[in-house]
């Protein structure tokens, strides 16, 4: 992306409107590579207990690469687990800055509203510059906004599914309602979803899964990076309207009949 | 006295500081976080912070994920 439309998120500008998870991938050394490729500034990590692993840890790719972790609360079902997990991440990382990530089920993966806006508002309360990765829900969108999160992360579908963008209406109204930058986040399966996201308005892309399960990560990091570059200048370029019939491009004056 | 860190019982000796702790596990000062009875210890709290017999610690780091 070009230094003169950059994504700006809490004062902080980026370049790369991608923002690439770590999690899935096959080997670190995969990750890094993937990372390298996608020319993403920003990568969530998740707090776990420590299990010292002398292949080497995830935050060590992530200074080598200087690529800058954002923790999250994956793995969290209520507010206050997501606090805490939240806490741990300020202290281990050094930064306040969060993915706040409270799901309702394992198997859904969904986001639980009720418990998200609270937590959102006691780490907003705490001086935390809070991601929140929520429903397609255009009224919970403006709440956290309205809440003081310094970014609202729809999801496109459910995370790791691969399905796309299901909702594009629910976007497109979260998008004209927006007070902060809209980060797509989750159900991207292929570049073309991210592009859509980007078309849509969408301020960045946040995905993890489409690329480091991909064949071939590295590959589709690569694809990542131009479909979300594609899609933002797309955006920025303003699409034809769409047309029931055909309006031809070339001239109909000076038409030879023969 | 006994701890439990990250749901292991393990013994230390009365005194034993956060900051102790985490050398005795090998981490060193950056990267990791700490939790005691489930309450996170600021970073700054550590080299003071005397653990105590029964306390449940949990000592967190990042991995992959999200």
């Amino acid at each position: 992306m070009s230094d003169d439309d950059p994504l700006v998120i809490a004062g902080e500008k980026f370049t790369s409107r991608l923002i690439l998870g770590t999690g899935g991938a096959p080997s670190l050394d995969v990750l890094e590579r993937a990372l390298v490729a996608s020319g993403t500034q920003m990568s969530t990590v998740a707090m776990r207990r420590v299990a010292p692993d002398p292949r080497g840890s995830v935050l060590d790719v992530l200074n080598r690469t200087g690529v800058r972790p954002l923790p999250n609360t994956a793995g969290c079902f209520t507010a206050r687990e997501a606090v805490t997990t939240a806490k741990l991440g300020r202290e281990a990382l050094g930064t306040d800055w969060v993915k706040l990530e409270v799901v309702a089920d394992e198997h859904t993966l969904l986001p639980d509203p009720l418990e998200l806006l609270d937590a959102a508002e006691q780490l907003v309360d705490d001086g935390f510059v809070v991601l929140a990765y929520t429903n397609d829900d255009p009224v919970l969108a403006r709440r956290l906004a309205d809440a003081g999160c310094a970014a609202v992360m729809p999801l496109g579908a459910p995370i790791g599914s691969g399905m796309g963008i299901r909702n594009p209406y629910n976007l497109a109204i979260i998008r004209e309602q927006a007070t902060v930058p809209i980060i797509l986040d989750a159900g991207v399966g292929t570049a073309s979803d991210a592009a859509i996201a980007m078309e849509l308005g969408c301020d960045a892309v946040l995905l993890a899964s489409a690329v480091t399960r991909a064949r071939e990560p590295e590959l589709m990091a690569e694809a990542m990076r131009d479909g979300v570059r594609a899609g933002r200048l797309a955006h920025r370029a303003g699409r034809i309207p769409r047309r029931l019939y055909a309006q031809a491009s070339s001239p109909a004056e000076g038409v030879q009949t023969w | 006295m006994t701890i439990t860190v990250n749901g292991r019982e393990r013994t230390c000796p009365p005194g034993t500081t956060v900051t102790d702790l985490l050398a005795e596990l090998g981490l060193g000062p950056t990267g990791s976080a700490v939790a005691v009875n489930g309450e996170v210890l600021p970073r700054g709290t550590w080299p003071a912070h005397a653990l105590g017999d029964g306390d449940d610690v949990d000592v967190l780091t990042a991995v992959q994920g999200g």
